[in-house]
């Protein structure tokens, strides 16, 4: 210690009433900290409100139900159903792809493999997360959207009395792509949350599969499965959380459309709430115009909150178990 | 191919800017024909060429051309003055001009003198100003509707037809409507896929603005910067619905000509009921011709006229106007932005925009903007 050259008393004096000192900085320091985040949250949800509320008194048709979005200076009619169904389709479908290809990379990294194979395996999904998201949606509406034209069309051609799989657009800018494109770039955040709750498995129930007879299968069904079922519906959530609000690449591959009825096939265009803010950003001219869209982003905002306390609840009461 | 041109382009600049140089330095080097790009060399004689700093910005109708032509200045001025143009939007540029953000604005509408949100422009623009606000054509974007249409080369459309096929009236390339104007030209029974702006635009405006005159009634809504035809499916930018139109067998879309020609799309002939006219740099100045100036004195705010146009005019064309003080506030930036116009509206540099896909102010109107642009002070 420092102060051994020092007479004993008083320095343990001083040195009981720094650590005092410092315990209350640090513990001001980390409260600080966590008000700053709540009052950004605050700030931003009175900014949102304040901004759209305006524009809502405006509104002269139902803002949840409908789907037109007609803002000028002088008319206000806008609804965000439209903008729910392919935010909520889009982001649906892209979580239940990417949630069980997540369960196998995690069950592969964490329980098939050595720990290196393992390792290399995870970086390489871990690095999925570090493409930009303008690239995958350049490369979805390049590359990707023309390469899955024969799959679209054989799937509306063949069973396209559901709903879903209907008829929809011409060109290549369908919901459908964006699913794929979503289910890529969250399959990092799913997988990488499902590894670290599958490598927590406690060895005991582990062994204990083991004991009992149970095949390597049945090992994973019975003590890595249950165990990490509240992490895995948290991750899968958080993954939805990412997806609900990726615009970028969305804005790049979907087309949009002025029909005012929702179709409700894959293959159809459309614009999540995302992508419709950024398609406009650049000719918001007047205030209740930006109103309109802002309140488009609260209800985005209230969506994704959810999700993510959803996600918090289930994986609170995981660990409580 | 985005990446192409744009190599081209620069490849273009460094060509004129080296052969603006050799003109101010004396040389009587004969100018290679390969550089088609507007040469400022002509101009620079007449060019006061202060030096200083100007910042504008507003739409990206003219965006290509101010990248262009404010390095075109900057050569044939020897680099003595900086300036700078952003695409930041028309509404945007407006709004930071009144404000005093920048020096002048480029909008593809004129000052608006009725409230919109409460606010009058022209109003705005005279008290930041301390004078009144010029609206100056400068810059002519003709407006292509480009088609995809398996062995058709030639297509004569009218302004009531393409609106019904915005709207969805029209679906497949044989109907009659379609057939009537295109006698011999065999049209297959394909479906019409439209493609439209996603994002709001001059362009989609000033369409509509020429639809809502022209199409007797086959388009009905107000015009306005979002689209508002029903058929087919928006892609971002002219880029985007150039992309589509080019990638669906059967498309059909609006877009800046640049666009239309750098995808290598078919033009649609325009029938605006004095015969067929196909989109031309000439037959665009045409159609600007015909504009009648609404504006007081050297205010110079156009009116298009969209029906019975002249023999020869191509109607749908966008004229982006550069928003100046008529008095500014200070004399060495007025001094640098006078010289700027008039290098900008110069017959020579107007000529040299056709290469831009951009067609040249008729003469009589560049005759009046050039004075416009004297009268500054």
């Amino acid at each position: 210690m420092s102060a051994s050259s020092e007479p004993a008393p008083p320095t343990a004096a001083v040195e009981t009433k720094n650590h005092r000192v410092q315990d209350r900085i640090f513990a001001g320091l980390a409260a600080g900290t966590g008000w700053l985040i709540v009052a950004l949250i605050a700030l931003i949800a009175v900014f949102l409100v304040s901004q759209a509320a305006p524009a809502l008194s405006k509104n002269s048709v139902n803002f949840i139900t409908s789907t037109t979005w007609s803002v000028t200076d002088s008319h206000l009619a806008f609804g965000i159903a439209g903008l729910l169904w392919t935010t909520a389709l889009s982001s649906v479908v892209a979580m239940l792809l990417a949630v069980p290809i997540a369960i196998g990379v995690a069950l592969l990294i964490t329980h098939y493999t050595p720990r290196k194979v393992g390792g290399v395996v995870g970086f390489l999904v871990d690095l999925l997360a570090a493409v930009p998201s303008v690239v995958y949606g350049l490369w979805g509406a390049i590359v990707l959207a023309p390469a899955l034209q024969p799959v679209a069309r054989f799937l509306q051609n063949n069973i396209g009395w559901f709903p879903l799989f209907g008829p929809g657009l011409a060109s290549t800018g369908t919901v459908f792509v964006a699913s794929i494109v979503l289910a890529i770039m969250i399959l990092p955040i799913i997988t990488a949350i499902t590894r670290d709750v599958f490598a927590q498995t406690p060895r005991d129930n582990i062994e204990a599969a083991w004991a009992l007879g149970a095949t390597k299968w049945e090992m994973i069904r019975m003590a890595v499965l249950p165990h990490g079922r509240s992490g895995l519906i948290a991750a899968a959530m958080l993954g939805l959380g990412r997806a609900l609000g990726e615009t970028i690449a969305v804005m790049l591959i979907l087309s949009t459309t002025n029909s005012t009825a929702i179709n409700w096939s894959l293959f159809a265009g459309g614009e999540t709430f995302a992508s419709k803010i950024a398609n406009n950003a650049a000719e918001f001219d007047s205030p209740t115009k930006t109103g309109a869209y802002i309140a488009a982003g609260l209800v985005l905002f209230i969506v994704t909150f959810v999700v993510n306390a959803i996600a918090r609840v289930v994986a609170e009461r995981g660990k409580a178990k | 191919m985005t990446t192409k041109t744009r190599l081209a382009s620069i490849a273009a600049l460094t060509t004129v800017g080296a052969l603006s140089f050799t003109a101010c330095g004396g040389n009587t080097v004969t100018t290679p024909a390969t550089s088609a790009a507007n040469s400022g060399s002509a101009a620079a004689g007449s060019l006061a060429c202060p030096s200083g700093k100007l910042v504008g910005g507003g739409s990206t109708a003219q965006q290509l051309a101010m990248q262009n032509l404010t390095t075109d200045y900057k050569n044939a001025c020897g680099g003595k003055a900086t300036i700078e143009y952003s695409g930041t939007g028309s509404g945007a540029g407006i709004k930071d001009f009144y404000n005093g953000q920048i020096d002048w604005a480029g909008s593809d509408s004129a000052l608006s003198n009725v409230a919109k949100d409460g606010v009058v422009e022209t109003d705005k623009a005279k008290a930041q100003c301390g004078s009144d606000a010029w609206n100056l054509p400068a810059v002519v974007g003709p407006i292509a509707f480009a088609y995809n249409v398996k062995g058709v080369d030639k297509l004569v459309l009218t302004p009531k037809v393409i609106g019904a096929i915005f709207f969805g009236k029209i679906t497949t390339w044989n109907d009659p409507q379609i057939a009537a104007l295109n006698s011999g030209v065999t049209l297959p029974s394909e479906k019409i896929n439209v493609f439209f702006r996603s994002d709001d635009s001059g362009t989609s405006d000033n369409v509509s603005k020429y639809l809502k005159a022209a199409s007797g009634g086959s388009w009905a809504p107000e015009h306005s910067k979002s689209w508002k035809g029903t058929a087919g499916e928006g892609k971002k930018g002219s880029q985007g619905v150039a992309d589509g139109v080019k990638n669906t067998e059967g498309g059909f879309g609006y877009m800046e000509w640049k666009f239309a020609k750098d995808s290598q799309l078919g033009v649609a002939d325009i029938d605006n009921g004095a015969g067929a006219v196909a989109l031309s740099t000439d037959s665009a100045s045409k159609g600007i011709a015909d504009a009648t100036v609404t504006g007081t004195g050297n205010d110079l705010k156009l009116s298009m006229k969209y029906t019975g146009t002249s023999a020869g005019a191509y109607p749908a064309v966008l004229v982006t106007y550069e928003i100046v003080c008529s008095k500014g506030k200070d004399a060495a930036k007025t001094a640098l932005l006078k010289d700027f116009l008039t290098y900008m509206v110069s017959s020579d540099t107007q000529a040299g925009l056709a290469d831009q896909g951009y067609a040249p102010l008729p003469a009589e109107l560049q005759t009046k903007v050039a004075a416009a642009v004297k009268a500054l002070q």
